[in-house]
């Protein structure tokens, strides 16, 4: 029984590994922020959310089952979280039943705990089975009317019932009949429990101590301890088989429900997501995920999500209509914003291609195979090797991983050694990147680095400038603007060691 | 031609050898590189094979070819699949020896016996598939097919069948009730296993835990199961009277050619599994060419096992390192800084010369090495360190001896002679000393701190190296010649690959 919400084809994979770069990505692009709008302290929905915002989807139609899967979730709220509680408490539940991890676990505790468990289980199916007859028919997308149809045929009611009949009988043996065969060493070996066939006769015919042709009886003086401990040895063994079965039969239900839980928990955490950005009353939207390997990326009013939730105003979007480039910079004032939009640009595209909303007013790109981040890092704790040598190593650990499709944000890299140095390095890595068919955006101070790729004059570069008005205020939006060789550090100079009186800019917020 | 041993084509090939370890296996690490390769095979004794080089090119070779064809990995795993069904045969021996209860000695003897017709008719079969082509593996193929057809195996092999299916047919059923509990003959009651599984089954997903509990091989068995299992000799009499009928007839089973072979072939085995190791993480062996007449001498990428191994295992890389004599060359002169490598670089030659006398083996991408006669090395001894006087005198006595027991085919390694000894004690000392080295025309690594020994005849001078742009950092290459410089961020750029040309190659297309 696959629950199926994630994948059309498969389970999500809760131990599946994560690119590389997950930590760079999670730090640079302040994805903690976000995460924790999303989940809240609860870890699990944290830990499944994390990783499907950090494993892109990279197939366009598995893309929009996410996204069909979610409209559902958005139109029926409260169906989604019951059914979440359910899976919930079941998985909880079970932790309460005593006895699982004890090491001293004789096979008969085993046994005895599995059935605990399956009941348990059953129960919980019973009211899986309740939700599903009463809302079934509120649900479109293709992911919910499978799993609602495939709950329905697999758990009728004679099923259950039949379950319960099983798990009672095992319970109430008398005497246990083992099957064995001679292994190695003339050991008995393959024990198996038996249905016994013939109780009322044998119970009848046996005397014991007294040995029938067909049959040998052994009865342990009441003071052979070793004895008795050696027999119960040998039942345990016999029964070893049941037991685990048994064991592994209450995996399975439980990993059902464990399944079911980590299916919708994504779900849950857009959920939360949606919720609280629109009290804020910032825009969302379903993007519109494009082929990959071409350059069709164009928006409006994009805003970085994390921002969103850190701030209590609502925070400024950008229109950016990248079609056809290969290429962004972004030059201009410090605290303008730039950053700001670097982590906007890569939320963005990690929440669609894990199939969930935007935070735009519009948004569509051709889907990525990875997004790369490489930041300047203001804390280099380590003494151990340069600040260069620290964002060289970094940079050859990204092109580890690199291949054509994939996004790099560089921000503010290469700064650490004089301009010329770090504009030649600059320059070789890009020009590799972009015949790589890497896309890039880099936000720069580095003028002589940003200049020279201007004056090639290439149709896919794209050059976006931090706006600042006539007055020196901040808008805290890019828009389209060549290079300047000034920086706008002298401002900031102004504003924090000269001043004159509180502009209404400093009320805005201020980001780096 | 018969077959002798796996090891020696004739068997006078196999007569020399020490027994004990030589002095230098220390000073050249050469037991720490052994230890490593016998490790977990203690049971085959493969340590004296280590101890006894190979005298002539020849027997060289043999062992060459051997090696070489094992590399294969389907040939590897027939003789490792053997490996293991002959250690499993010793397990079951060993049990049956200890075990006093008729009915579970005799259990544990088929057992055994099953092992071996195994281990025996599998390699068999694997090898004359396989067809192998070096002279020691064609020509024992040639005595195991012979032995696997005789009347004696097939034998030994159908009946141990036999007992064996009579024994599996003896199903019982065992029924406990309190502190009793009956045998009797399984009469074909239903399984609950099924059952739950077929009930559980949609719910399938994926990997399971396994909650079965291990019991012990409780190889002493308890009164509890003797008296079932005497139940289930007397519900099954003709089966247990046929076992021990088997058990008499077939005690003295073990062919003893078979039995030398499984322990031989662990030898080429054995090293060859820490060769791939070392290969895996980014190293070159080759099987070196080796001459008992020339004394040209080289290698490409050689480096020093035992250091390779050490760093493997804190997952860092060894550096290699080339070398050449040629001509009338005979002696590297091995100067430059502390920790640079030095000592390593001498380990490597001497090292390499070892191996290449077993058959194994060596590390590089190819060379050219000398079969020596024998092999010298003059270490520092840390005991006297404190005593100038007595260890000026412990030095000279030891390279005294040293030089009265070398021949012309000899080999040998100097390291930091007369290091603790005045200066120009030192230079006259290390001169006189050398001056007899190159009178005896011998191969000889001579490491040293003294700059004024680098430039005598027959002598070739190495430097150890730094880093250009870091003159702290040594790189452990030893060259002939000292390198360039480079511009900083070029430099630190190359270092990561991060140029133009690097990024490209890197990224696939």
């Amino acid at each position: 029984m696959k629950v199926f919400l994630m994948h059309r084809d498969h389970n999500f994979e809760l131990e599946r590994k994560l690119p590389p770069n997950e930590q760079a990505l999670a730090q640079d692009l302040e994805l903690g922020v976000l995460l924790n709008a999303m989940a809240g302290d609860d870890k699990f929905l944290l830990e499944v959310t994390r990783k499907a915002i950090l494993s892109s989807l990279v197939d366009l139609d598995q893309i929009l089952y996410r996204q069909s899967t979610l409209k559902d979730c958005l139109k029926n709220p409260h169906v989604v979280r019951d059914i979440y509680r359910v899976a919930v408490e079941t998985t909880t539940g079970e932790k309460g039943i005593w006895g699982w991890y004890n090491p001293y676990n004789s096979t008969d505790q085993i046994l005895g705990r599995s059935v605990k468990v399956l009941t348990l289980c059953v129960g919980r199916l019973k009211e899986l089975r309740g939700i599903v007859d009463q809302h079934a028919g509120e649900f479109e997308s293709e992911g919910f009317r499978a799993l609602f149809a495939m709950l329905k045929e697999e758990l009728s009611d004679e099923y259950l019932a039949g379950v319960q009949g099983l798990l009672g009988g095992l319970e109430s043996a008398d005497g246990t009949l083992i099957r064995a065969e001679l292994g190695e060493g003339n050991m008995g070996t393959n024990y198996a429990l038996c249905k016994q066939q013939d109780k009322k006769q044998g119970r009848i015919g046996r005397v014991f101590g007294k040995n029938e042709p067909h049959q040998f009886t052994y009865s342990l003086d009441a003071h052979d301890d070793t004895g008795i401990e050696m027999l119960s040895k040998l039942r345990d063994r016999g029964i070893n088989d049941v037991a685990n079965t048994l064991a592994q039969s209450s995996d399975h239900v439980l990993g059902f429900f464990t399944s079911l839980r980590a299916e919708l928990a994504f779900y849950v955490a857009c959920l939360n997501l949606h919720e609280q950005l629109v009290r804020k009353g910032e825009p969302t939207c379903f993007p519109l995920p494009l082929a990959r390997g071409g350059r069709a990326q164009s928006f409006e009013g994009l805003y970085d999500a994390s921002l969103a939730m850190k701030l209590e105003k609502r925070v400024m979007g950008n229109d950016v209509n990248a079609e056809n480039k290969d290429i962004v910079i972004i030059t201009g004032a410090n605290r303008g914003g730039k950053s700001t939009f670097l982590r906007s640009i890569g939320l963005a595209q990690l929440m669609m291609q894990c199939g969930a909303f935007v935070p735009a007013k519009s948004f569509s790109s051709d889907v990525c195979l990875g997004v790369f981040t490489h930041f300047k890092r203001e804390e280099d704790t380590t003494m151990k090797s340069g600040k260069l040598d620290e964002e060289l190593k970094r940079m050859s650990e990204i092109v580890d991983h690199l291949s054509s499709d994939c996004i790099v944000l560089f921000n503010e890299s290469f700064a650490a050694t004089n301009e010329r140095e770090g504009s030649e390095i600059s320059r070789q890595i890009v020009s590799a990147l972009l015949e790589k068919r890497v896309k890039v955006f880099f936000v720069t101070h580095q003028y002589e680095f940003a200049h020279s790729i201007y004056e090639k004059k290439m149709p896919n570069a794209l050059f976006l400038r931090a706006e600042r008005k006539a007055g020196g205020e901040r808008t805290f939006r890019v828009v389209q603007g060549e290079p300047l060789q000034t920086s706008y550090g002298e401002d900031l100079y102004d504003r924090i060691f000269l001043r004159t009186a509180p502009s209404p800019a400093s009320a805005a917020p201020v980001t780096s | 031609m018969t077959f002798n041993s796996i090891l020696f084509e004739r068997p006078e090939d196999g007569t020399r050898g020490p027994g004990a370890e030589p002095d230098f296996f220390v000073d050249l690490n050469l037991n720490q590189i052994v230890d490593v390769i016998i490790a977990g095979r203690e049971e085959y004794g493969l340590r004296p094979i280590f101890l006894a080089p190979l005298k002539s090119v020849d027997a060289i070779k043999y062992r060459h070819e051997i090696m070489q064809e094992l590399e294969g990995a389907s040939l590897h795993d027939a003789v490792q699949s053997f490996a293991q069904s002959m250690h499993a045969m010793r397990q079951y021996r060993g049990r049956s020896d200890r075990i006093l209860n008729t009915y579970v000695k005799q259990g544990w003897f088929l057992n055994a016996v099953e092992a071996y017709c195994e281990a025996v008719s599998r390699l068999a079969h694997d090898l004359a598939a396989l067809g192998p082509r070096s002279r020691g593996l064609s020509s024992f193929l040639e005595y195991l097919k012979k032995y696997a057809e005789s009347g004696e195996f097939t034998t030994l092999a159908s009946e141990t069948k036999k007992v064996r299916a009579a024994l599996t047919g003896a199903k019982y059923g065992l029924l406990i009730r309190g502190n009793q509990f009956s045998v009797r003959k399984y009469e074909g009651e239903p399984e609950y296993s099924a059952e739950v599984e077929r009930t559980f089954e949609k719910f399938k997903q994926g990997a399971v835990k396994d909650y079965r509990i291990k019991f012990s091989d409780y190889l002493d068995v308890n009164h509890i199961e003797e008296a079932a299992l005497d139940f289930v000799a007397k519900l099954f009499p003709e089966v247990f009277q046929g076992l021990e009928d088997y058990c008499a007839k077939h005690a003295g089973y073990l062919e003893r050619t078979i039995a030398t072979f499984d322990r031989d072939i662990q030898f080429y085995v054995a090293t060859l599994e820490l060769v791939a190791q070392l290969k895996a993480s980014g190293l070159h062996f080759c099987y070196p060419i080796v001459s008992d007449k020339s004394k040209e001498v080289y290698s490409h990428e050689g480096f020093d096992m035992a250091l390779a191994i050490k760093l493997m295992r804190e997952n860092s890389s060894v550096v290699w390192n080339d070398f050449l004599l040629k001509g009338n060359e005979r002696i590297f002169v091995v100067n430059g800084p502390n920790q640079g490598g030095k000592t390593t670089f001498a380990r490597a030659f001497a090292q390499l010369h070892y191996l290449a006398s077993l058959g194994c083996p060596v590390a590089g991408r190819d060379a050219q090495l000398f079969l020596f006669d024998r092999i010298f090395t003059h270490f520092e001894r840390e005991e006297n360190i404190n005593d100038l006087r007595s260890k000026l005198e412990d030095d000279l006595v030891r390279i005294h001896s040293i030089l009265d027991q070398s021949t012309p085919n000899s080999i040998i390694v100097v390291n930091e002679l007369f290091s603790s000894s005045a200066l120009p004690d030192a230079v006259f000392l290390g001169k006189k000393v050398l001056e007899r080295i190159i009178g005896l025309d011998l191969l000889c690594v001579y490491v040293t701190f003294l700059d004024e020994l680098s430039s005598l005849e027959k002598t070739v001078s190495l430097l150890s190296t730094v880093k250009p742009e870091n003159p702290e950092v040594c790189t452990f290459k030893i060259v002939r010649r000292p390198a360039d410089g480079l511009a900083y961020a070029q430099a630190i750029a190359n270092k990561y690959e991060l140029s133009y040309e690097r990024i490209k190659e890197r990224i696939p297309s």
